[in-house]
């Protein structure tokens, strides 16, 4: 049998993941629900950055709950993109800054 | 009968309802008089639960409009809603929104603003104007793309050509007493964000990018019946449709759904809870009379409304009504 790791409907489950530790579950919902929501920062802005997140940690669950959030509040597909781009860009910068190490590396081992 | 049917019973609309004390669902007063006069249409959205569209041809018959009046003196009916289809096109418009200004209710008529283009019926604008008429006019999306998705190509920019008509005539200007709003609703699968937050988006945009100006958003959940819910199907959302709305049910919005206080009347003068229930052919219930020539105030002020699982619609999130959002 070819079950998944990942399934959708397991996004339902989310509320639960209190489930063993209560406290520390609703702490966490607190937490994430204030920090998810407007502020300084609008609800718009929040949901594009929870997006190139949720993209960068390769979340399905969290893609799958902020497109649908970034739809309904009326997110272009293009300003949803760029916000994705702004991760890819991160991820490749901070690969390539980490090239530092390597480039120490070898400067200090070679003849 | 909608896919509800092979859902467990305990998560049907009633027994959502039955869990926070609000079942059965029970009217409290006629406070709004929404009337469906024509199912023709000069637009086909892709939305339109009503099914509207060029070739209907449903009208209310003037004997009925008149009926419509007659009821509407009532003195717990304070709001008088004209729907459609396209209620311009409606032959007796004229007639209707003048005699139902003279009642010095509030009088609203709801509009897709192209047909406002048409020559034929460009004097509304004036007429509307005059007896002070408000408009509420559906803009599905702030932008163009979007927006045309569902109504079709080129109808974005034609609105925007309507609503500078409208604000030409004082529509949507501070202090000129003439009420210009517009209808947001989902250009797809999902529901409706935040109300304020779209407002102040289609605020922007239409204001700095177009030059237009406007009242009030209401946001609407699309409802799963009609030509959406066809959408629904045919493009394989419906289930994943009918969990979000499941999942997004808010017992504060079950008092407040707008049936509580509505009485919607067909093309034919059948009474109805609402637009939605109309197109499902489920008129009043509960002894109620359900036609506008048998119309009864007090029965039908606490009649039990008829619930089906498309009212999941109404009490997602914020909750869903003609006017916006339930709560805030
Ligand atoms: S949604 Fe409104 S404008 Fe579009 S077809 Fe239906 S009645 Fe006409
Ligand atoms: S769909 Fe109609 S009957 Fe059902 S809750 Fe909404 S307004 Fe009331």
């Amino acid at each position: 049998m070819n079950q998944p790791y990942y399934e959708q409907k397991d996004l339902d489950d989310f509320p639960n993941i209190t489930e063993f530790a209560p406290e520390l579950g609703e702490k966490f919902f607190d937490y994430y629900n204030t920090a998810t929501s407007a502020g300084k920062l609008s609800e718009r802005e929040k949901s594009l950055i929870a997006l190139a997140v949720a993209t960068v940690r390769h979340c399905p669950y969290c893609i799958d709950a902020f497109t649908n959030k970034c739809l309904s509040l009326g997110i272009d597909n293009d300003e949803m993109m760029e916000a994705v781009h702004v991760g890819a860009a991160m991820v490749a910068g901070d690969t390539l800054a980490h090239a530092t190490q390597m480039r120490k590396i070898i400067k200090k081992k070679e003849m | 009968m909608t896919e509800s049917a092979k859902l467990d019973n305990k998560d049907t609309f009633a027994e959502q309802l039955r869990q926070c004390g609000s079942y059965p669902l029970k009217a409290i007063a006629v406070n709004t008089l929404q009337m469906n006069i024509t199912r023709k249409c000069n637009l086909a959205c892709k939305h339109c639960h009503v099914q509207a569209g060029p070739h209907r041809t449903e009208m209310m018959s003037l004997e009925t409009v008149s009926q419509c009046v007659k009821v509407a003196q009532h003195p717990s009916i304070t709001t008088i809603d004209i729907t459609g289809g396209s209620p311009e096109m409606h032959p007796d418009i004229d007639w209707l929104v003048s005699q139902m200004a003279q009642s010095g209710k509030r009088v609203l008529v709801r509009s897709n603003l192209v047909i406002l283009l048409e020559p034929e019926y460009s004097h509304l604008i004036d007429k509307f104007a005059k007896n002070k008429i408000e408009i509420v006019g559906s803009l599905p999306d702030y932008r163009a793309q979007r927006s045309d998705r569902q109504r079709g190509n080129g109808i974005y920019d034609k609105i925007m050509e309507a609503m500078r008509l409208l604000n030409k005539a004082g529509y949507g200007r501070p202090d000129s007493g003439l009420l210009l709003d517009l209808m947001h609703n989902p250009a797809g699968a999902y529901l409706p964000g935040s109300q304020s937050a779209l407002e102040a988006e289609y605020k922007r945009v239409l204001s700095q990018e177009h030059n237009v100006f406007f009242n009030t958003l209401f946001c609407l959940a699309n409802c799963p019946i009609g030509r959406y819910l066809e959408y629904l199907k045919n493009s394989g959302n419906l289930d994943d449709y009918m969990q979000t709305l499941r999942k997004a049910f808010n017992p504060q919005t079950a008092q407040k759904v707008m049936c509580r206080t509505t009485v919607s009347v067909g093309w034919d003068g059948k009474l109805y809870d609402c637009d939605f229930n109309q197109v499902e052919n489920l008129s009043v219930n509960s002894g109620s009379p359900d036609h506008i020539f048998t119309f009864n105030y007090n029965l039908l002020a606490r009649r039990n409304i008829e619930i089906r699982d498309h009212c999941f619609a109404c009490t997602a999130g914020s909750g869903s009504s003609c006017c916006g959002s339930l709560t805030v």
